[in-house]
């Protein structure tokens, strides 16, 4: 008896709140066998899923992300595959076997020049101009595909910049907190109210003149002059807003119970900002970071517009437009290609952007 | 409440002088100076022009006398046109404060029934349709906009003349600007507007039995107005700046044509000076609104 006592009493501590089952009397009666259908309550119904799985779910439900996610995998697709498929260059004037042809000018889309009827009648094979051509003989649906990668590689460079800077700012002055958090934080205020835009064409008319001999002969004169200046001005400037997101996510992530739990249950710094912090609100850092690209690529082409832009002859969807206004009375094509492609850039990532919040910000969920 | 207002003020000053020392020192690190042009003048003239414009003293006296004009009013002369600049901002500003303001009535007010409208009606056709079109046209830059318009009213209708130096021709050029702020400002409101439809004093007044457009304006539209109020600074700023290239469109005889010519021309003390008065109007409007939207929600606890 005294030994079947020992077996059931599981308690190892005399104060413990746990029952003592020594105290019952069980036998096979007391229990009954579970049924097929209580077992299949068991059941895993779905798959576990992760954090990841679950917004991407959720994203691809929503309609509208879904069909951004399609505008911009077709607009990369074009602007990848575009340059290998033409035979033409952005900068190259079209030219009929080995000539030069001067009659391609203004071309309407997929419109042959005198030179190319000619010597297609020979049996030569000319590739279509798509968009036509512009006022200097150049095909202008390679002219878009080059100023599209411009402008959305500038709009995710310039993202990118924002991000580091302001993701370490942030992080820092959220971090330490106390004085360091103070002056930090000014500093970011005064940035915060000087006119960006303004400061942005100042700097690029300086910059423009300061940095032009440093370039002479180095890969980055390709790029130009302006779009140099525009990325020191992005990395001056635009990541003040990304510094106060990060430093306004640590701060109220850095107060919440389960790190105070964490920190209880002795879980080292590293593993809380690894586990904790992190994860909490990189998602919202992201979904910022891709809303930056669409107000980058605005910046870009306004300042290509007033001709700050991009070095001709790279042309970048503002300058396009920008050109295509002189000869805006005859051939009104030439706008709606860039100026569409603009809008679809943006709108699509706006879209993306929002749907990625509601998919991935954990305040959201309900 | 006063401590708020003086802190915000400071800083307003503080942001100011920091952009005239950027703007100063900027222009100054500029090579060659404003004088070495194609057609370099001869080095007694040269030295004599340099006096004249204090430009052989060193570079710190120079900023102090810089800030003394400055605050003086007196912001330099053109170096291509060798007119004073404030005389040239002060023709030029009345033109375009008078089509950025109405773009601004345009926005605020249009934006305000729409967002109104789309809450009140929501979920109908009438919301998606705003709803659609609002997003539509934050994703269309101004100069792009005011290009369209002007090919679809002055070229391919001939409603409008092109180059209209008229001032009555202003619709084109405002709509331009209106639209974006306009497509903002109709989704805050929606936004806020559901949020105050869903209070208890909205529903208290309805169980009151008060009637219908009284909830909307005496209760919900009052205080859905509040974040409005906050977005009125950056539309000044996005106005602003959206005028520099829509007057140049519309060749409308304002600041931003004058400044985005300077840029062309590289008139140096020109763009200098117009970046500091438009600086200074964005600061200037960003205290207001900040002042105005504490006075306004009482609710808003100033640390």
């Amino acid at each position: 008896m005294a030994e079947q006592m020992e077996k059931n009493s599981l308690k190892k501590n005399v104060l413990s709140a746990q029952i003592d089952l020594s105290k019952f009397n069980f036998d096979e009666s007391s229990f009954e066998k579970a049924t097929e259908e209580e077992k299949r309550q068991q059941d895993v119904m779905s798959e576990s899923t992760t954090f990841f799985k679950d917004g991407m779910k959720k994203l691809m439900r929503n309609p509208l992300a879904v069909a951004s996610i399609i505008v911009l995998v077709l607009i990369l697709g074009v602007i990848i595959v575009a340059p290998h498929v033409v035979p033409y260059s952005y900068s190259q004037i079209i030219s009929v076997n080995g000539k030069r042809d001067k009659t391609a000018k203004n071309l309407k889309p997929f419109e042959y020049s005198e030179n190319e009827l000619k010597y297609m009648e020979e049996g030569g094979k000319v590739f279509p101009h798509i968009m036509g051509t512009d006022s200097q003989c150049r095909d202008y649906f390679i002219r878009v595909v080059y100023g599209t990668r411009v402008s959305l590689s500038v709009g995710l460079f310039a993202s990118i910049l924002v991000l580091i800077i302001g993701l370490l700012y942030g992080s820092i002055s959220g971090y330490l907190g106390g004085k360091v958090d103070l002056i930090m934080m000014r500093v970011v205020d005064i940035i915060y109210s000087l006119p960006d835009m303004l400061v942005i064409i100042l700097l690029s008319v300086v910059l423009n003149e300061t940095l032009k001999p440093l370039l002479e002969g180095t890969i980055l004169q390709k790029l130009g002059v302006n779009m140099i200046s525009l990325f020191i001005v992005y990395g001056l400037l635009y990541w003040v807003g990304m510094a106060r997101l990060v430093r306004g996510q640590i701060l109220t992530i850095k107060n919440n119970e389960y790190v105070l739990a964490a920190k209880a249950t002795g879980a080292k710094g590293g593993r809380i900002i690894m586990k904790h912090i992190i994860p909490n609100c990189i998602s919202v850092i992201i979904i910022s970071t891709a809303l930056q690209i669409p107000s980058a690529i605005f910046t870009e082409s306004y300042l290509s517009f007033i001709g700050l832009g991009v070095q001709a002859p790279m042309p970048s969807l503002g300058s396009l437009a920008n050109t295509a206004r002189e000869g805006l009375q005859s051939y009104p094509y030439k706008l709606i290609f860039p100026a569409v492609v603009i809008c679809l850039i943006v709108l699509s990532l706006n879209l993306l952007g929002d749907g990625l919040r509601d998919a991935f910000d954990p305040k959201l969920k309900k | 409440m006063y401590r708020y207002i003086i802190k915000r003020v400071l800083l307003a000053i503080a942001t100011v002088f920091i952009i005239a020392a950027i703007t100063f020192f900027t222009m100054n690190a500029i090579p060659g100076g404003p004088f070495a042009s194609e057609k370099a003048p001869s080095p007694e003239v040269q030295r004599v022009l340099e006096e004249r414009y204090n430009l052989d003293k060193p570079v710190g006296e120079q900023f102090i006398i810089y800030i003394k004009n400055f605050l003086h009013g007196d912001l330099g002369v053109s170096l291509k046109t060798g007119r004073s600049i404030s005389t040239v901002i002060g023709e030029s500003f009345p033109v375009s404060a008078k089509l950025g303001g109405m773009a601004a009535l345009v926005a605020t007010i249009c934006g305000l029934v729409l967002g109104s409208i789309a809450a009140l009606k929501r979920n109908t056709i009438i919301d998606r349709l705003i709803v659609f079109v609002t997003t539509l046209f934050t994703a269309v830059p101004s100069f792009v906009l005011a290009t369209i318009l002007l090919y679809v009213f002055c070229i391919a209708l001939q409603w409008v003349p092109v180059f209209s130096a008229d001032e009555t021709h202003y619709t084109l050029p405002v709509i331009a600007l209106a639209l974006y702020p306009m497509a903002y400002i109709t989704r805050l409101t929606k936004t806020s507007m559901l949020d105050a439809l869903g209070q208890d004093y909205v529903r208290t007044a309805n169980a009151k039995g008060v009637a219908g457009w009284k909830i909307i304006f005496k209760h919900a539209l009052r205080n859905a107005v509040i974040p409005v109020i906050t977005y009125v600074g950056p539309m000044l700023a996005y106005i602003l700046t959206g005028s520099l290239v829509v007057e140049n469109i519309f060749t409308i005889g304002g600041l931003g044509s004058k400044f985005v010519s300077s840029i062309t021309n590289r008139d140096y003390t020109m763009i200098m000076g117009t970046t500091l008065f438009l600086a200074i109007i964005m600061v200037t409007m960003n205290l207001i609104t900040d002042i105005v939207y504490s006075i306004i929600d009482p609710r808003i606890k100033l640390d």
